[in-house]
Formats: structure tokens, sequence, C-alpha cells
């Protein structure tokens, strides 16, 4: 490491200091980040190049690409988010020569551009290994969105793929091959999988589980040429003189420093390539710095991107004058590969003198776990967990703070017997300095620090720490961190519903299941008190309704009922109700539309299309409903419940059946959905699409279920929202059948509707879900709770009893009494005005600030038409 | 007090338990609520001051701290439905009537 003296480099001169950044990568946007949030950001000008044809994107989450996401979706910034901020930016054209005399670069294109401060952020190669006929047309690299659409390209006219590396970036390549259908490879030099991060042990067992899903492993093999095949294209020679045939190679034998540009220019370089950095990120070069893949510090590059973003951060401190340094990264993982659970922490190989191993192994279940301590068992080095990571989050503090470990160790990794009591090592015993998220590293202090400040609920808290919205790995852990702060601060953690009932609506609905209570009453008098409000009334109407589903205008039912629910329409301000019929998917024949128009004419409605492709009317008194309602159901149209916390609509694009690039019949499936969904009532309304392909017209992701289809299947998204706070939805599972996607959505939206709070939308139910995305597909997808079958029971139920709330009302004289403005007379609220606009009526009602000065009430003001 | 200052206006299994009607008496709208297990009666002005609509028959019946309320179906201000008055604005008080039943009927006082 060379040691460069501290200079402070504040900017005090009112000419903003130029900062030139070299590589659009994660990291290389990382420093940008920093610049633009730091409260000097004014007395800073960036520029930044990239060679590559987009801004910076994810590329950790680069496999996502092949489950259905679009490079817009990996994108972590956006040409808005850099002119907003004053950011230049030059896609497309490499930094090409440096001249540090004069303190400019120049670009292949001829750009020049003088810098104060240039930041190399150039990032890594693949390595490619110089093997004979490595260079063939087939032979590609895993990297780039460009290196991406080359393997997919590749694999359409492949039918054998082989990875080239066993390491993490190898088997997520060997994954994106599977799924892409080909019979996949992977090759690897060293005697197992994952060899840097995992023992034998862990290693065998990750072989095993990849193996199991159809991926053929093969180790210790080098691979001498490569040369024509008979069967394939291809044909893989090794050392040990065996051999196997392929029709498409990938590449991913480690990464080397991209540190071509500073070796060009006299920068210090090390030994086996990487741009030397101090613990400011200083090069030899007092006004460069290297941040990311292509920095050598200590004599180690850091291929995570965890080390990038603290680099970025020091790097940006030196440059405005603050104190955080580069120190230095821990290299542990955890990570999902094809489906396995794998973790790594420090010591790994237990290369520590004198260390002493434990080690669990469930067959059984495909779990093995390993600890390595310290000679005097006092403190953990490292651990490996294959199969079962939920330890990662324990043990990872424990040994970056050197705590002390328990008598016998070996209860860290044993699993936990129902009924043992709670492990005494949860997170009330880790430090403050105890890293809890290293995406963004926050600390344990920082956590507490925003609980303090008032962040009390678990979405909140993630929202500004950041913590837990990197890879999500940390996310349980800060809900636990959550939980343990608030109980220590005193705050007892009040869910219950409202003052009559000491209980949480999760609660409710437990007791509602297994106590068979089917009235408000009966629950009232068996679990709360006094006569309920507007809060309980509507939520425990709902419950009984998902579980029950009975008719909402039941005598027993009435009083529950909120305003739209108990006269099945939303009431609008002046009291007259909007009626929207069902329009399932936005299909609708030219004669349902004309039969509409007739009725909109006849009652002169005024009409409107909503967001939700339907129609629909307005200025309708409640003398009216039961009249209009009855000419809608004649014309063979059924209530849209748009007035109920249920099912709006499910939107959907036109699909196969019409549009060019329509892979599936989203029209279909998007009726199936809304049929089969209408009328159940939900904590909140639900709202689903289906797009046909990946254009996304439908807009399915900003949906609560939103499904795309692509050639391979139904790929379904969880949990969107557009509306004041909007949500990008989550890819809950790809590649679908109709049945898999229709069993997915059945289990998903009851276990919502049972475990959500009350007027909690999907989108804060996720943010609020300790365990979030992961937690949600282990119940789901693997059953964790065992639950499924009664999920889909509830559900079935609710599908077999569904009824048209209005036709029922319809078929009953009795009800429809309710349906009048007067109980004893038949004359109509005389105090209803319009006005017209564009040609049709609208509601007349006096502004706010009228309406709050005549808020006085003990007389009726005459309104002034 | 005479019989004929009372004046019927529907029979008390018109109005569904724990909600309420809207009926017309000389020319003002008057909310009519059936309330709690004793089948207490309430009546009072369906004119909402906050929303400026007659829509206060329309709301849901319950308790705030014991208080028997109605609260309004557009922007839920919650009314004692003894007194009137506005929990969230005590300045705002409505109109009551006096309301009873007879042999199954809901009498209004003229």
């Amino acid at each position: 490491m060379s040691k460069t003296t501290n200079v402070q480099t504040t900017n005090t001169s009112n000419k903003p200091l130029k900062l030139i950044v070299v590589g659009n990568g994660m990291v290389g946007h990382k420093f940008i980040e920093n610049v633009v949030n730091h409260p000097d950001h004014e007395h800073y000008q960036v520029i930044t190049f990239s060679e590559e044809p987009r801004l910076a994107y994810d590329r950790v989450q680069l496999s996502a690409y092949f489950s259905g996401k679009t490079a817009d979706d990996l994108m972590l910034t956006s040409e808005d988010y850099y002119d907003q901020h004053g950011v230049k930016y030059i896609i497309k054209d490499k930094v090409s020569n440096i001249d540090r005399a004069a303190k400019t670069i120049t670009t292949e294109s001829g750009r020049v551009e003088s810098y104060d401060k240039l930041i190399l952020a150039t990032g890594s190669f693949p390595f490619v290994p110089p093997i004979p006929g490595g260079d063939a047309e087939h032979c590609l690299v895993y990297r780039t969105i460009e290196d991406l659409e080359n393997i997919t390209a590749s694999a359409k006219e492949s039918k054998v793929g082989v990875v080239i590396g066993g390491g993490l970036l190898g088997l997520e390549c060997a994954k994106a091959l599977h799924s892409l259908n080909l019979d996949s490879h992977v090759v690897e030099f060293a005697p197992r999988l994952m060899a840097v991060q995992l023992d034998e042990g862990g290693g065998a067992l990750l072989r095993t589980k990849i193996e199991e899903l159809g991926v053929h492993v093969h180790t210790e093999k080098n691979t001498q040429s490569i040369t024509a095949g008979e069967t394939c294209r291809y044909r893989m020679n090794f050392a040990d003189g065996s051999h196997i045939e392929t029709d498409m190679i990938v590449f991913s034998a480690g990464i080397r420093p991209q540190d071509e540009l500073a070796r060009q220019f006299d920068i210090q370089i090390g030994e086996r390539g990487g741009i030397v950095i101090d613990d400011n990120c200083l090069t030899s070069d007092k006004d460069i710095y290297a941040i990311g893949e292509c920095a050598l510090w200590d004599g180690k590059i850091f291929g995570l991107v965890a080390p990038g973003y603290t680099m970025a951060k020091a790097a940006v401190s030196h440059i405005t004058g603050g104190s955080d340094q580069f120190t230095g990264a821990d290299m542990s993982t955890k990570l999902k590969l094809m489906g396995v659970d794998v973790a790594s922490i420090g010591d790994a190989h237990a290369r520590t003198e004198g260390a002493q191993t434990y080690t669990y192994i469930n067959d059984a279940e495909g779990i093995y776990k390993r600890l390595i301590v310290s000679a005097d068992k006092s403190t953990l080095l490292g651990a490996v967990l294959v199969g079962d990571t939920d330890a990662y989050g324990t043990l990872l503090p424990m040994m970056l703070e050197k705590m002390q470990l328990p008598d016998a160790p070996e209860v860290l990794i044993l699993p936990q017997v129902e009924g043992g009591g709670e492990s005494a090592f949860g997170v009330n015993a880790l430090p403050d300095s105890a890293q809890i998220c290293s995406c963004h590293d926050v600390s344990k202090g920082d956590l507490i620090e925003a609980i303090h400040a008032g962040a009390t609920e678990l979405a909140e808290l993630k929202s500004c720490t950041k913590a837990g919205s990197g890879c999500g790995g940390c996310s349980a852990m800060v809900g636990q961190v959550l939980n343990a702060e608030l109980e220590k601060m005193g705050v007892e953690v009040n869910n219950n519903l409202c003052e009559h009932f000491e209980y949480s609506r999760q609660e409710l609905f437990d007791i509602i299941r297994t106590k068979e209570i089917k009235t408000f009453d009966e629950l009232l008098a068996q679990h709360g008190s006094g006569l309920g409000c507007i809060t309980c009334k509507p939520a425990v109407g709902s419950m009984l309704a998902t579980y029950w589903n009975e008719y909402v205008l039941e005598d027993d039912h009435i009083q529950l009922q909120d305003t739209n629910d108990i006269f099945l329409g939303n009431m609008q301000k002046d009291g007259t109700y909007s009626v929207v019929p069902r329009i399932a998917a936005g299909e609708i024949s030219a004669q349902g539309l004309i039969d509409l128009g007739n009725i909109g004419v006849k009652y002169d409605l005024y009409t409107k299309i909503t967001g939700g492709q339907r129609i629909d009317f307005f200025g309708a008194q409640l003398h009216e409903l039961p009249l209009i309602w009855e000419e809608l159901v004649q014309a063979g149209f059924e209530t849209g419940h748009a007035y109920g916390k249920s099912l709006r609509t499910v939107k959907s694009c036109v699909g196969s059946t019409w549009c060019r690039y329509g892979m599936l019949d989203s029209v279909s499936m998007a009726v199936n959905l809304e049929m089969r969904y209408k009328g159940l009532r939900s904590p909140h309304k639900l709202k689903m699409g289906v797009s046909g392909c990946t254009r996304e017209c439908a807009e399915a992701q900003s949906k609560d279920f939103g499904i795309i289809a692509t050639d391979k299947g139904w790929n379904l998204y969880v949990c969107g929202n557009g509306g004041m706070k909007p949500r990008h939805a989550d890819l809950f599972a790809s590649d679908l059948s109709d049945e898999e996607l229709i069993k997915y959505i059945d289990r998903i939206v009851m276990f919502y509707c049972r475990t959500a709070d009350r007027l909690q939308r999907t989108s804060v139910w996720m943010d609020n879900m300790e365990g979030g995305l992961e937690y949600l597909k282990s119940v789901v997808i693997e059953d964790k709770l065992n639950l499924c079958a009664d999920l889909e029971a509830n559900m079935q139920r609710v599908i077999d009893t569904y009824e048209c709330e209005w036709k029922k009302t319809l078929d009953n004289p009795e009800r429809l009494k309710r349906f009048a403005h007067f109980i004893n007379s038949d004359a109509t609220d005389d105090r209803l005005a319009y006005e017209a606009d564009r040609g049709q009526n609208k509601a007349r009602i006096a502004q706010p600030s009228v309406r709050a000065a005549k808020a006085k009430g003990q007389e009726i003001p005459a309104l002034e038409v | 007090m005479s019989e004929f200052n009372w004046e019927t206006v529907c029979s008390v299994t018109d109005i569904s338990k724990n909600t309420g009607v809207c009926a017309l008496h000389h020319g003002e709208q008057v909310a009519i609520f059936r309330v709690g297990p004793d089948e207490q009666l309430f009546a009072l002005q369906n004119y909402d001051p906050f929303g400026q609509a007659n829509v206060l028959s329309r709301g849901i019946v319950g308790d705030v701290d014991g208080l028997l309320t109605i609260s309004s179906p557009l922007y839920k201000q919650h009314f004692s439905l003894e007194s009137g008055k506005c929990l969230e604005d005590e300045s705002v008080i409505l109109q009551t009537y006096m309301v009873r039943q007879q042999d199954g009927l809901v009498q209004l006082k003229v």
C-alpha cells in the first residue's frame, strides 16, 4: 500500500471544482450520488464518461435479465436524475488519454476535458484464459447487458451450453443458460464449486443440489483446447484426456482490474494488476483517485459491490474534506444460487493456526453448516452455510466484532428445537457498531438512531436508512432490531384495531376462523366491548366477508358496511352515487357500449372512462340506483365492486389475439382472473394487470398483482402500486403455466387478506413484512407454514359462493325499500344542483373555504344556485 | 304531552339495527337512528354541515369513549347522537329532534 500524505483539498474558491468520473458503473454512480447528496454539492461539477451505451445499472442483479427484467428495470439512475443535479454524462465514448501535467483527458472521439480531480472507476473485465480456439464466435463472456444479449442470441441457435468457471458468477450464468432451455454444464478447474468461499463439505452439497436441478458439473477440468465438435458446434478437450461437446461457451473464470488507462500513463500499478490506492483511494497521482474493482488496496482487489461503495464514500470524503477512509472490507457473502442458499463468512477454510471446527450435516434436508472458531474457542473466525443460511445475520457480526462465543459454540448452528426457548444470541447481543446492511453499510447504531428519530415502522425505517433495500438479505434482521429497540424504549407496540377490540386485525381474523364466528355482534360480545366504530365495523365486515363470503346486506352485516358498501355504490360529494358495472379486462362489445350509453342518457348521468378500463356513471340518486341496476342487469352487466375494498379491475392489453408482438393471450387471462377474484373482500382494494409481452402496455408492474407474458409462460410480479406512493412490483416467479400462476395468486391474495393490517395495500404489507419477498416466496412456493392447502380452500369457498350483490338486491323487495331518500315520502333530495360543463352535468358544491365557514350547522343554509 | 303532538314516520322494523333512515318532517330532513341492544331511537338533522349534503342518515353508528355517535359518510366527523355536538369541532352542533317508539311505530314530535 502506498501512503500519500493526507492533503485536505476542500474547495473554498468560488469556481466549482471539476470532477471527472471515468466509468459509470455501480461504483462510479455511487461516487456521483455521494457528491450530489453532499451538503456542499454546489462547489463541485461532475462529468462522467461511459463506454457502455447506457448509464449505471445494477450488475449484481444481472441474471434477473433472463427472468424477465428489462435493461430499464436494472437501471440505477436516469438521464433525468443527472440533468436535475447538473451532472454531465457522455456515454458510448471511452476515455483514451490522460495528460497528467495539463490535467486533461481525451476520449476516443477526440473530446477534451480538463479536470481538477480525476476518478477512475473503470471496473474490471472478465478473464478469458488463453485457450486455443477460445476466440470462436460462440465463445462469450458475462458482464454487461450487451454480453447478456449476445448470450441470448447464441442460445437461440444452441442446444448445449458450457460455463467455464464454477464461482459465484459462473453459477449465476449456468442458471441463466438453464433458464434459456439449454442442456447446461459447469466446468471448474478446482476440485469444487465456489472454491474461494466454500469448504469441501459445503461445495459438495452445493454440487448435489445444482445437479438435482439438471445442471451438469465437471470439476478438476483444465480446458486445453476448443476444436470443432461432432454432435455439437465445439468440442472442449481437457488435460486429463476427457472431453465434452457443446454449442456455446461462456467464460466466467474470474475478473481482472481494468487498469489499462492508469498503466498507460504511469500511475502506479500492482504486480499482478490493479491501480494502487491508499486509504483515501488516492493513486500515486495526488489528483487521481481509483475506486471499485480497478483499485488495488493492500495488495487486494475487491470484487464485490459493497467495498466499492465504501471506496466511493472514502474518495468523496477526501475530496470534500471529510474523514471517511477505506480500511479494507470483509468479503463474507450470502446469496441464493439457483434456489440454493449459500453463505460464507471470514476464514471459511480454517486457515488460521489452531482453528477448531464444528460441523452440522443434515442429509435429509440438504443442510451443511460449519463453524470455524479460534484455538481457545473464544471467538468466531468463519463459517460455511449451505441449504440454510438463517444464522448468517447472527454469525457475521460475531466474527466482525470478535464477540465472546458461548460455552458451547455449536448451539449457533444447531437447529432450533421447538419449545427450546429463544436463542440468547439475537440482535440484542450485537454491539451498535455491528453492520446490519452490508449493501448500504448501515450499522445497528444507525438503525437505532433512526428509530429514536421517529422511524418506528419497518417500511419507514428501511426507506430512511436504505437498510434492506439492496439485496434485501438483511430485511429480517432490520425488523428484529426495530422490535428489540421499541421494546427497550418501552414503546408498547399497540396494534389493537381500535378501542373496541384489543386485538390486531390479524389476530381477529384468526379468532373468526378458529371460533367460526359469523357476525359482528357475536365477535363484539365475546372479544370486544362497546358498540363498535367506523374503524372496526367495516374491518370486521370485510374479514367476515373474506372468510364466509355472505351477502354484505344480510341483516347482521348491514350496520358494518362503510358508506359505499351500504348502498353498493360510491358516494360522491353531494350524496349521490357513482355506478360502475364490471367490464372484465376492459373487454366490451359494441352492443354493450350502446346499452350503457342508453342507460346513461335515460338517467342523465355524467359519464367518464376510469383508469381501470371501465365506465363510470356519476350523479345517480339513491332511489335511482335500483332502477339503473335493473336495466344494467337486464343488459347482462353485473356489479363492478368499485365501492368495495375488493378486486377492482384486471387491466389488460389486447395480447396475442390481435397484437403483432403478443406472446400470450393476455385478455383471456385477465378475464379469467377478474372473474375468479371478483367480489372477494380484502384489507384494501386490489388491482391487477396482465400484459401480453414485456412492452408492458397494461402497466402491470404498478399493480398489486402484475402478470407479464414471455415466450416461456407468465411472469408474476407482486405488491406494486401506482397512486400516492408508487412502488414497482417485485418479480415473484417466472415462466409459470396458467395453473401455477393462479395457484400462486390464490395463495398470496388469501395470505394478504389474513395477515395485512386494515386498509393496508399490498405494497406497504410487503415493505413491512419481516423477511420480505423471500419470506413470501417461502410461504407461498415452499409452503413453509404448512398453510397453502387452507389458503386455497378458503379461496375456493369464496369463488364458489360468488353472487352479484346487485342482482341479489334487486330480487328482494324488502331490501329495495332502503333505496329511497325518505322513509316516509316519495320526494327526492331537493338540495341537489348541477351545472353544465363540456356538455355534461357536474355537481355544484361550494369551495372548501366556503364549506368551512358554513360548517356551523344549526341552520341548513340554502344553496345559491 | 298529548298524542296529537306526535307524528308517525315509519315502523321500528323499517330501520335495520344500528343504522339510520331519513324522514321528511314538515319540510325538514331528519335522520333517525335505531341504536344498541335496547333499541334506543335518536333523531338529528340529516344535513352534514361539513360535507354540505343531506347524508347523515347513511353514516355508521358507534361509540367513542362510551358516547353514542353517528359518523358522517362523507368526511367521517363524529356527532353525538344525544346532543348533536361534533366531537372534532365543538362549535358545530346539529339540530336534534324528539323521537319516540309507540306500539312498534317511530314517531317525531311536531
